[in-house]
């Protein structure tokens, strides 16, 4: 069982979660008109034995979007944080 | 044989104030409360216990705890009928019924016994090189009877009657183990103010001290400490709990067993996680055996556990007892049963003895043999006699009980569960942690330190380290001495004999060093590939007291050190664990929840035969409108189409959209466009993946400038939900936009039909439903009876048609009101089937058609989008792929052969294909159309052949059937949709 | 390579010899400085590709190089079941292929792999379910591939311990059953090909990882080892759960990710499923070893991972499924729970293909579903290396699928499922 301490409602278990994969790629601008540049950020993963950025949406509780920083060899978790950095 | 022959007449930590009446193989006995299964065994003279795994050879118990390979036994009968269970870590229970096991007819007499005869062939990994012909199947006839005569116990075929339970807890310091370390560690831990639980799996706290005399100094520390934790109220000790396993976030998996007795209503067992904050590992060592000819017979026995069952359970396992030894701990049992008054030898294999120890057994007569080992053992269903090897040449003594000790494994298990691998200790000549990671500690004989009086001191630290870990500091006094002076540590490593007979190093998988050496003969030689080949530590006792033995063996042979040849590793469970105590209460109908919508129960009191969809109940069809779904089906859609009909769409996805960026937010989500939509206004919407492939459908409405509602499907409401958040979240943080899910705020029901309007306006009479003020794609916001209402002009099924919303407690309310207001109008409630049929005819399409692999031009909705950029997915729907000529796209069906049916899944061919593959395409949906009068489909066709007017065949090989069908517009209803508006 | 032969007389010979006689099953072979080919990695594909191209193209002067020991990774830790049940083009005649060879695969080897085609059966649990199923069966059936469908009462009298009781929660209406599924003896699969490529002079290297490549301008030339520089005409990547950390060694970008798929044993039992039993209506499916054991899995545990273990929720999903479709087993005990690690890919199809650098194949992407593919997956591959195209049983598994939209998706669930 993850323990992920979501910075809104404590540390839960990762069942209360759900997964969104690498937060390291950047989506491109919903304009952006270059399949290359969708290509990639839809297929190619970096996929590190390692630190691993990550989404999490703490979908049973506050619903936020996280990004987890964490160990793919032995899950340990470095940092949790809120994917929205600013607030509209 | 007399009852409790071999029980001594005081002493040991039974209550002979309460005897236990058991039976075992139809035998009756008697035990008494605090034995084991084993121990009542024992006391009972019941030396044979069960039977091995291969070659069927009798044996007798081993050991005495959960490591045991040998003594396993079935409880239990009907849905009770539990195979395979150690007797040895059982406790006694009032009318407890066990079987042995793995033998036919009886114990005694095993049939499967001969397996042994054929030995010589049936060496490890003989089944790799044989029974290959002489036919390709031949390996299913062999397969038959060599499952037939592998396995141990049978299984139940009944449902198990007893329930379990699932619990969360919660703790600052976790300490596995109740022995004199973990005991220590809790105390520690919890007068420096941890909250602190401690698991022990047996149902007495003390570990290897209720190996002790039961009156002596270590009963009376042991007595002293439980007092003093029982006083700390920050203690829970957790009796009969196995900690089997430790997982991510230091959550430790528990069960805790109460099978007995089984009280009516009572959890039979309890899976605990228990997450905690530190962990201190205290889970001591387990005794090896040693490797001789024949070394697995009835009467040879751990000496440690000689030493438990003399002590703890009073019971004399032998009168003329060899005690083969290679350490120092042996001793104690020798003089332990020596001083009971049986007659006892020493066979050591050390050359050099210890003289405080060898001093004290000569004294109780105990003749001991320096340098000695055992060359091989008589007897088949008992041991009878032991011929040495020693200085001094062979020599054969008699003897009913051979106690061994090949030195001691400390119980890494768990320590290894998170991927730390052990490390091998040359000056103890056994695995420990390799290292533990921050907020884990170690004591004890699991950490190679074999003292008592390490352990409790060893216990002591890690409970203060551990405490401090959780931030928990205060003051620990030092804890009450106990020295019972065993050595700290003991490297002398066992030499394994060679004699005529069998030498086991895994009793229970029947693994013998001819096995080994086989293996390493053949290139088997990592540990791993030596672990396969031969089934080594396969059996449920996981070789717990074999596989150092083996792994020593392999080194050997190998000319290499221990760590060289390497370490296996330890998954969890610990020891095994039932499956139904993993599911706790999640059986039967509560194996998943049941979703019912706010008219769930009037569907269900009107005759409506429900249907499961997703988790949902949804109206599947009401009987009053035909015997079965076929008939029903037909006419609830000839009421929708010829009056009106009123079908319930409460599961439908709702989300509230609300900020001033909502509408660029939309246009962005949805394909077509949404930012012109006006207020009060409905439109239907398409939302793509990001690879291009259609997501979901739904409606959406402007409920003013800046709100929206949004419906989803029923199974993609969670998932379009969470999409819209992540978007907002981590895409465009920009959108001054919120969602929300209102699914469960709202009921919802479809009126629809040509009488539609006239239903509403009689059921919310004052609410100006006419076509200007409520149009089609129209919203008009009321109330009723004091609660909101919203009513969204829309259709599904091609016909006029309202859906009506309203506050979910209020659902059935509305939902018999518009029922009683359209009566006169010929209205009645229906299902999904025909829901799913009129979409069909109208055209639309679903679940079927947006699989998941479809994009929107394959479904024909093109050119909502045609004109669009910047919405999700809008890239790479335009992939080559999706632009293929021969690309399936959706087309309508209709049959071509009178009175023959369409049937969703037939393959499609063109005429003069020959019919084989994949086809052309498939039928995705069909429907009896009664408006037609026959049989029309959706079908997703390769775009090349798909010409309106052709022919093709629909060919169903499960059916045999071939159906001619032409193709046509896939809107079969009022293709120009003047049933809408107006 | 002088293997001797496994057979009733060399049995009956070396029983009566004290199993002195038999030679290594394959040498321990150290690099040669240079190979034809390298494959990397001696897991089942691996293997059975070096096989393949010493039997069906001559090419003999090949190394396997595993970095621990063969067959360690997720061949030696799968649930063995063995089916070609496929719906897409592309993927159903792949997966017949492979039956094909498995069903002869014994005796090319000489080597008993223990297939077992006890049958596989799929429960359905609505009527829709079934009538997928029926469409599934229909292509199977189109394109030579035995399946059945069946309705409620036949499901019982094969099955008779799954729940037909009032409580199921999702009762059962049916199945689709596949009598040439089956299972095989995972670990016999992995050394019967190293022993039969060994006999045709592959080396198989254990203990040597490959930490780097050589490079004579943009071609691969050859490997880095942990013992030594190797070189090679031509090297095939065959390390699935691990393609990413070597692909990207290679200057490989990758639409794959690793997770863990957990597995399951019970102790062993007398027989009580003689087929492999997949339950329709969740994440479970079980078949019980020839030693007694019940294998089972279920889903995925949902995050990227390269740990061997599993997460402690999946467990108790796995044990509530178990017991949803057979409540019999409550009381058999679960003797260990392993994790494999498993290359995902967006379309949870393979990649088998030359890749655009040169002198690079790669064999790799196999989800959750390698074990049955391996021996139809070193057959094409070694086909791929030999000829440096693709066999055309494999055309559909190109890595430029996702960019040109060719993705072979049986489940529609779509690149990152999680998220959409």
């Amino acid at each position: 069982m993850l323990r992920i301490e979501c910075p809104c409602c404590g540390l839960r278990d990762h069942d209360e979660f759900r997964y969104g994969g690498d937060a390291s790629i950047t989506r491109p601008g919903h304009d952006d008109p270059d399949p290359e540049a969708w290509y990639r950020y839809v297929y190619v993963r970096k996929n590190p034995p390692g630190p691993h950025r990550e989404f999490w949406q703490h979908v049973t509780g506050c619903r936020q979007w996280l990004v987890v920083e964490r160990d793919t060899r032995n899950h340990a978790i470095a940092s949790v944080g809120f994917a929205r950095k600013t607030r509209a | 044989m007399n009852s409790n022959d071999r029980r001594l007449p005081a002493g040991g930590r039974i209550d002979r104030m309460r005897p236990i009446g058991f039976s075992f193989d139809g035998r009756t006995l008697n035990g008494y409360q605090g034995d084991t299964l084993a121990s009542a065994l024992l006391a009972n003279g019941i030396t044979l216990t069960g039977r091995s795994f291969k070659y069927h050879r009798p044996r007798g118990t081993f050991s005495a705890g959960p490591e045991e390979p040998n003594a396993l036994v079935t409880l239990g009968t009907g849905g009770r009928r539990e195979p395979n269970l150690p007797a040895t870590a059982l406790e006694l229970a009032q009318g407890m019924i066990a079987e042995s096991q793995n033998r036919w007819p009886s114990l005694g007499f095993d049939l499967q016994s001969i397996n042994g005869l054929f030995a010589p062939f049936l060496s490890a990994g003989f089944y790799y090189k044989t029974f290959m012909g002489p036919t390709r199947r031949a390996w299913m006839f062999y397969e038959h009877f060599i499952r037939r005569a592998a396995g141990l116990g049978r299984a139940g075929t009944e449902r198990d009657p007893d329930r379990y339970e699932v619990r969360h807890a919660f703790a600052d310091v976790a300490i596995a183990g109740g022995g004199p370390a973990g005991l220590s560690a809790a105390r520690a831990a919890a007068y420096a103010g941890a909250d602190v639980a401690l698991i022990e799996q047996d149902f007495l706290l003390g570990g290897q001290l209720l190996s002790e005399r039961s009156d002596g100094e270590a009963a009376a520390w042991l007595k002293a400490i439980e007092t003093e934790l029982a006083g700390l109220p920050n203690v829970t000790v957790w009796r009969r709990t196995m900690a089997f396993g430790i997982y991510d976030g230091n959550t430790l998996a528990l069960i805790e067993r109460n099978d007995d007795p089984v009280v009516q209503g009572v959890a039979r067992q309890v899976f605990t996680m228990l997450r905690a904050r530190a962990v201190v590992f205290a889970a001591g060592a387990i005794e090896r055996p040693l490797v001789f000819s024949n070394n697995d017979r009835p009467g040879v026995m751990l000496a440690s556990a000689a030493r438990t069952y003399f002590n703890r359970f009073a019971v004399l396992p032998g009168k003329n007892i060899l005690v083969a030894t290679t350490n120092d701990g042996a001793y104690r049992a020798a003089i332990d049963l020596a001083a009971a008054g049986a007659q006892v030898t020493i066979a050591d294999q050390r050359s050099t003895l210890p003289a405080g120890l060898a001093a004290e057994a000569r004294r109780l007569n105990i003749a001991i043999r320096s340098g000695t080992q055992i060359a091989d053992l008589r007897g088949g269903h008992a041991v009878k006699a032991a011929k040495l090897a020693g200085p001094g040449g062979n020599s054969e003594i008699a003897c009913d009980l051979v106690c061994v000790s090949g030195g001691w494994s400390p119980t890494v298990h768990l320590t290894s569960h998170l991927g730390v691998k052990p490390v091998y200790r040359d000056d103890m000549n056994g695995f420990v942690p390799g290292g533990l990671p921050a907020g884990h500690f170690g004591a004890g004989s699991m950490m190679g330190r074999y003292s008592t009086a390490d352990a409790i001191d060893g216990g002591h630290r890690a409970g203060i380290e551990a405490a401090a870990f959780c931030g928990k500091s205060a003051a620990a006094p030092a804890p009450a001495r106990l020295d019972l002076g065993e050595a700290a540590t003991d490297a002398f490593r066992a030499i394994p004999s060679t004699g005529r007979g069998k030498a086991f190093v895994d009793f229970q998988m029947d693994v013998t060093t001819k096995d080994i050496e086989l293996a390493h003969r053949e290139g088997y030689e990592s540990v791993e590939h030596l672990k396969r080949y031969t089934t080594l530590g396969m059996g449920t006792d996981q070789g717990k007291t074999g596989n150092f033995a083996a792994l020593s063996a392999m080194a050997a042979l190998r000319q290499e050190t221990i760590p060289q040849t390497g370490t296996t590793t330890f998954r969890p469970p610990y020891a095994p664990v039932a499956i139904g105590a993993l599911a706790g209460r999640a059986v039967g109908h509560h194996f998943k929840p049941i979703r019912r919508t706010p008219m769930h129960d009037w569907h269900v009191a009107n005759g409506a035969d429900m249907l499961e969809v997703g988790l949902w109940m949804r109206p599947y069809f009401y009987r009053a409108a035909g015997r079965d779904v076929n008939e029903a089906y037909v006419a609830e859609m000839r009421m929708v189409r010829g009056a009106a009909g009123l079908m319930d769409i409460s599961t439908l996805g709702k989300i509230d959209v609300q900020g001033p960026d909502a509408a660029i937010f939309l246009d962005r989500v949805y394909a077509n466009g949404f930012a012109k939509l006006p207020v009060g206004r409905a439109r239907y919407g398409v939302m793509l993946r990001d690879d291009g492939i259609v997501f979901d459908d739904g409606t959406t409405t402007r409920l003013s400038e800046n709100r929206f509602f949004m419906t989803t499907s029923t199974a993609k409401a969670a998932d379009v939900l969470s999409r819209l958040e992540f978007l907002l979240d981590t895409a465009w943080p920009e959108l001054r936009v919120a969602v929300t899910s209102v699914s469960d705020e709202w009921a919802a029901m479809s009126l629809a039909g040509p009488k539609s309007r006239d239903v509403l306006a009689a059921a919310f009479l004052g609410l100006d439903v006419s076509n200007d003020a409520l149009p089609h794609m129209g919203v008009a916001e009321a109330e009723f009876d004091g609660r909101a209402l919203r009513i969204i002009r829309l259709s599904y099924s091609g016909e006029r048609a309202y859906e009506i919303y309203v506050g979910a407690t209020a659902g059935e309310t509305v939902w018999r009101h518009v029922l009683e207001a359209g009566a006169t109008f010929g209205l009645n409630s229906y299902g999904v089937e025909a829901l799913g049929a009129l979409r069909v005819e109208k055209g639309h399409v679903a679940g079927p058609e947006i699989d998941g692999r479809t994009t929107l031009d394959d479904l024909g909705l093109g050119r909502m989008a045609a004109k669009r950029t910047g919405f999700v997915g809008d890239v790479l729907r335009r992939r080559p792929a999706f632009q293929a000529p021969n690309r399936q796209r959706l087309v309508g069906l209709e049959s071509a052969e009178e009175g023959k049916r369409l049937r969703g899944g037939a393959i499609l061919f063109i005429p003069g294909d020959i019919v084989t593959g994949h086809g052309r395409g498939r039928i995705t949906s069909v429907t009896f159309s009664p408006e037609l009068g026959r049989y029309v489909g959706l079908a997703l066709l390769a775009g090349d052949v798909a010409v309106e007017g052709s022919e093709v065949l629909a060919t169903y090989p499960m059916k045999a059937e071939t159906v001619r069908a032409r193709i046509v517009s896939p809107v079969f209803v009022d293709p120009k949709g003047e049933r809408l508006h107006g | 390579m002088n293997m001797s032969r496994y057979s009733v007389s060399s049995i009956l010979r070396n029983g009566l010899s004290g199993q002195k006689n038999w030679q290594r099953a394959w040498r321990a072979a150290e690099p040669k400085p240079a190979y034809d080919m390298i494959i990397v990695g001696g897991g089942g594909h691996g293997l059975a590709t070096a096989f393949y191209l010493a039997e069906n193209h001559g090419i003999r002067n090949v190394a396997v190089l595993e970095k621990g020991y063969v067959g360690g990774g997720n061949v030696g830790r799968n649930t063995t079941v063995i089916r070609s049940n496929y719906l897409l083009d592309g993927n159903t005649q792949f997966y017949e292929f492979s039956v094909k060879l498995w069903e002869g695969l014994s005796q090319a080897l000489n080597f008993n792999v223990m297939f077992s085609q006890r049958g596989q059966i799929v429960t359905a649990h609505s009527a829709d379910q079934l009538d997928t199923f029926g469409h599934r069966a229909n292509i199977m059936r189109l394109n030579g591939i035995d399946a059945d469908i069946l309705d409620r009462d036949a499901v019982r009298r094969l099955v008779p311990y799954l729940d037909f009781s009032d409580t199921a929660r999702f009762p059962i209406y049916g199945a689709i059953l596949q009598g040439r599924a089956g299972t095989a003896r995972h670990d016999a699969v992995a050394w019967g090909y190293a022993r039969a490529a060994d006999s045709h002079g592959v080396d198989i290297i254990q203990n040597c990882e490959v930490t780097g490549f050589v490079r004579d301008g943009d071609r691969i030339v050859g490997v880095e080892t942990s013992k030594g520089r190797i070189g090679a005409g031509k090297v095939g990547l065959a390390v699935a759960g691990h393609t990413s950390v070597l692909g990207r060694k290679a200057g490989l970008e990758l639409p794959i990710e690793s997770h863990v798929l957990q597995a399951f044993v019970t102790e062993p039992l007398k027989p009580l499923v003689d087929h492999v039993v997949a339950y329709g209506a969740d994440h479970f499916y079980v078949s019980q070893s020839d030693k007694g054991g019940l294998v089972f899995g279920g889903n995925l545990d949902g995050y990227n991972s390269y740990a061997q273990r599993g997460n402690l929720g999946v467990v108790r999903e796995v044990a509530e499924a178990a017991i949803a479709l057979m409540p019999c087993i409550s009381r058999v005990r679960l003797l260990r729970h392993w994790g494999g690690v498993m290359d995902m890919t967006p379309d949870a199809s393979p990649i088998i293909c030359p890749t655009p650098i040169d002198g690079l194949y790669l064999n790799g992407g196999w989800c959750y579903g390698g074990f049955k593919a391996t021996p139809a997956s070193g057959w094409c591959f070694a086909h791929t290396l030999a000829t440096g195209k693709p066999h055309p049983l494999i055309a559909a598994f190109r890595l430029d699928r996702f960019r040109t939209g060719h993705t072979l998706d049986e489940a529609g669930a779509g690149p990152s499922a999680w998220l959409q």
